[in-house]
């Protein structure tokens, strides 16, 4: 059996993480603190269901191998260490001899194993584990996964809410682990807090993990409230009902909270999850098909106002596939200023010109209201190049979800999660072999280029991280002359918290990350 | 013998609607675009192609549509109303989970606005052109036009951020759940205060304007003259002789108001995150959980066909001409 051999961290392409974090200290000790959640989570098991709702709670029941810092450093968690041999193909975690189990077992490798095997078989991002072939235990706390090739984004794919380390003993037991009762009720995992009670469309209450293996966490309590009106959870917040709200994204309660006495807001934290507002075009439809088309609606569409006049100056510019806030999005990307004149000209080129002050007709779909404001500026916006768009609103997710999955369309607005590493949310939207009827947020727009499709396919394994970026830079300047969509914005998400708290959720995941250190001052 | 007739009659026809419904719903939500892998995918920020078939399969929706509904109606014979996909709970657990806070919530809502509206009901009658009878039809009718999510936020804003009354969402006090039940009782009716004068905002109208209405008719009536003429107080000829017989067409409408246990409901529910079961249907439409919708539907069809039953035979007990009637 291979031992674990710390000594060869200096080879390129060796990652190996084994220093002891530096967590932000207690202000103060003891108290609730009361969050909220904008929907009722499913259940709580992170392992077997995705979702930032079941991230909040289930980052805090669960503990996963690796954390991240505000910076995007991976800091080791759960695992004591994790290091990838020379080659790339096998990743060894490490888990600490202390860490146990809220019902008092202790967390071995086997759990890992189990983990893995059914985050692999049951969770809906296939990507995350999908070069891991096997995970051999060595010994109880050693647990070694054994890939097809080097898999780079395994590192993001091991924190958050991503690879919850679930008990064997406790959802091995032969039941479903989508359908466990243990999902919802006597939630067992190893993270800083243990759950009290889960009440659906009431609240989810979490109480310290006094058996916890890292540093005490600071809260007695955390009271997550499930309230699914953003303005009602708003105004809890400026009546001190409420400590903390992840993940608002409505901007006029968020303007209001901004300036509500003994309220914050920050933008914060919203990195890996990579919410972006996008344009998509159906590039196999008519005159969508002519990527000057395309490039003409981008410069007829003015992000500008967007920001200013619909995101009130909330949200960032999107300029590319992957999050402004990510290290590997491309910088100097093509931008598509607001050009009314290379509009028409590009349309004139690709052979539509002007009759009778119309070019060609279009149809945009939006499937929540939310969106519904950059639908509706496109099509102003499109106006004036001639192009006559009509608006298709659809009744709620599905129905839009129906239409556009099933290439039923010609342009959507849409918002896409980017999930940490490109490997896990962004290559869907570009890859040739993820067009798929059926599936909503696969390759929808049926974009098709085969540099893209290897240059991603080179960029998943490659494990030296210049390398990598430079091969996702290239990929970013391809798909953004070609534009299958033109990205927008961010998403404005913003996390309001009262002046009470001390060290609110930020880092890379916001609240889908251990709330072990936030505290509450008296 | 004729009203026991009439009764097994009306219940048969009871069974055959609810057996339509069962069939409409089915076909209704099967029609409906997108399922349940669509909104599994939407919570979990998109799923792979596979994961969304395995869902598919797990939940049968692979199936003939014929199939699918006949195993659903053998199963609701059986009073077995499924699992909900969403929550892999039972159906009729989650219903009944939910029935009391919003059965708490309407009935309260009910009482309030059917005891304040027959008050001013009559008041405005016996008084018809004062100004008071005026501010209090508008009212009622503001009440009744206003859209009840607005009259809610309006309300947050006033009673719980402007005048820190009331807290805004929510049946209960969280940090209360290992008090005892005086607390959490207390705790309940804080949080009901603002939900409650919300719906009845809208049904205050209904009782009001019907009571006066009614009230304006009676009061003019013969026998009405007579009493007066007899001699009898003003108070006793309007709430003793009056009023008992304006009440008839109130108590229809309260009746009918049954179905509100869910369709009125919902939105107050949904502002003020009120657990109830109009949060449920709104969730579960959302989320295309097809076997909690149709139960939902099933339970409130039973609820409003078996409540139309009940009125009937209220109004027959306070009103002897309706009793020989079938």
């Amino acid at each position: 059996m291979r031992k674990l051999a710390l000594s060869l961290a200096t080879a390129t392409a060796m990652v190996c993480l084994a220093a002891p974090a530096v967590l932000a200290a207690c202000g103060e000790k003891g108290g609730t603190l009361v969050s909220w959640l904008g929907q009722t989570p499913r259940h709580l098991n992170p392992a077997v269901q995705s979702g930032v709702v079941t991230g909040a709670p289930g980052a805090q029941l669960f503990a996963t191998p690796l954390r991240y810092t505000d910076g995007w450093e991976a800091e080791p968690y759960l695992a004591q260490s994790v290091t990838t041999s020379d080659d790339g193909l096998s990743v060894t975690i490490k888990i600490r001899d202390n860490a146990n189990f809220h019902d008092g077992k202790p967390v071995t490798s086997e759990d890992v194993k189990f983990s893995v095997d059914t985050i692999k078989a049951n969770h809906p991002f296939k990507a995350m584990f999908a070069p891991v072939e096997a995970v051999e235990t060595p010994d109880s706390k050693t647990a070694v996964l054994k890939l097809s090739q080097p898999h780079p984004a395994l590192m993001l794919a091991m924190s958050s809410q991503l690879m919850a380390i679930i008990p064997k003993h406790v959802y091995g037991d032969g039941q479903d682990v989508k359908a466990h009762p243990q999902n919802s009720e006597n939630v067992v995992g190893s993270g800083p807090f243990k759950l009290v009670e889960f009440k659906r469309d009431q609240h989810v209450i979490l109480e310290r993990n006094d058996d916890y293996f890292g540093e005490a966490p600071c809260l007695d309590r955390i009271v997550m409230r499930i309230i699914k009106d953003q303005s009602a959870a708003s105004i809890g917040l400026e009546n001190g009902e409420i400590h903390m709200a992840p993940f608002m994204n409505t901007v006029r309660n968020i303007k209001r909270l901004e300036k509500a006495e003994g309220v914050n807001v920050t933008a914060d934290g919203y990195a890996a999850i990579g919410a972006l507002d996008w344009l998509a075009f159906n590039t196999k439809k008519g005159p969508l098909a002519d990527k000057r088309v395309r490039q003409a609606i981008a410069h007829a569409v003015d992000k500008n106002f967007i920001m200013k006049a619909i995101m009130l100056g909330l949200a960032s510019e999107a300029k590319g596939p992957i999050h402004p806030g990510s290290p590997l999005a491309a910088e100097g990307l093509p931008g598509y200023d607001l050009d009314l004149e290379k509009a028409a000209a590009l349309l004139d080129e690709a052979g539509y010109p002007l009759k009778d002050g119309k070019r060609m007709e279009l149809s945009i779909n939006f499937g929540w209201p939310s969106i519904k404001p950059q639908a509706e500026y496109v099509k102003a916006a499109l106006k004036k190049v001639g192009i006559d768009v009509s608006v298709k609103a659809s009744p709620d997710f599905p129905t839009w979800a129906k239409t556009v999955s099933n290439h039923d369309f010609d342009m959507t607005m849409d918002t896409v999660f980017n999930w940490g590493d490109p490997v896990i949310g962004v290559h869907r939207t570009y890859d040739s072999s993820n067009i798929k009827k059926g599936v909503i947020w696969s390759n929808t727009q049926q974009y098709e280029n085969a540099r893209v499709d290897e240059l991603m396919e080179m960029a998943g394994k490659e494990t030296d991280p210049e390398k990598r970026k430079a091969l996702y830079e290239e990929f970013q300047q391809i798909v953004a002359d070609e534009l299958p969509v033109y990205w927008l914005n961010t998403l404005p998400y913003h996390t309001a918290y009262s002046d009470k708290v001390g060290n609110p959720v930020k880092g890379i995941w916001a609240s889908s990350s251990p709330m072990d250190r936030v505290y509450l001052k008296k | 013998m004729t009203v026991l007739l009439s009764i097994a009659n009306r219940f048969a026809y009871a069974v055959l609607l609810l057996v339509a419904v069962l069939v409409l719903n089915f076909t209704m939500m099967h029609l409906a675009p997108g399922d349940i892998a669509d909104t599994i995918a939407q919570a979990s920020g998109g799923a792979d192609a596979e994961v969304m078939a395995q869902i598919r399969r797990d939940y049968g929706l692979d199936q003939p549509f014929l199939v699918q509904l006949l195993s659903y109606i053998a199963k609701v014979a059986t009073f077995d109303l499924g699992y909900s996909f969403f929550y892999n709970q039972p159906v009729t657990d989650l219903i009944f989970e939910k029935v009391p806070a919003t059965l708490l919530l309407v009935i309260t809502a009910q009482l309030l606005a059917l005891a304040v509206g027959v008050l001013l009901g009559v008041y405005s009658a016996r008084h018809p052109r004062g100004i008071a009878s005026y501010i209090v039809t508008f009212l009622a009718l503001f009440g009744y036009a206003a859209p009840v999510f607005w009259t809610g936020i309006l309300l947050l804003i006033a009673f719980s951020l402007k005048i820190q009354l009331f807290p805004v969402a929510g049946m209960m006090d969280a940090s209360l759940i290992d008090a005892g039940f005086f607390a959490q009782a207390l705790s309940v009716a804080h949080h009901m205060v603002l939900p409650v004068v919300t719906l009845a905002s809208i049904f205050l109208a209904l009782y009001s304007r019907l009571c006066r209405a009614s009230m304006l008719e009676v009061l003019g009536s013969d026998y009405v003259r007579t009493a007066k003429a007899k001699g009898l107080g003003e108070r006793e000829v309007v709430y003793k002789h009056a009023l008992k017989n304006a009440l008839s067409p109130v108590v229809t409408l309260a009746g009918l108001q049954f179905s509100a246990v869910v369709s009125g409901a919902v939105l107050v529910e949904a502002v003020f995150s009120w657990p109830g079961l109009g949060t449920l249907a709104l969730q579960s439409i959302i989320a295309r959980d097809t076997p909690t919708i149709l139960g939902i539907l099933f339970f409130s069809a039973f609820v409003v066909i078996f409540g139309n039953l009940l009125t009937d035979m209220v109004l027959r007990m306070m009103d002897p001409r309706l009793r020989g009637k079938a």
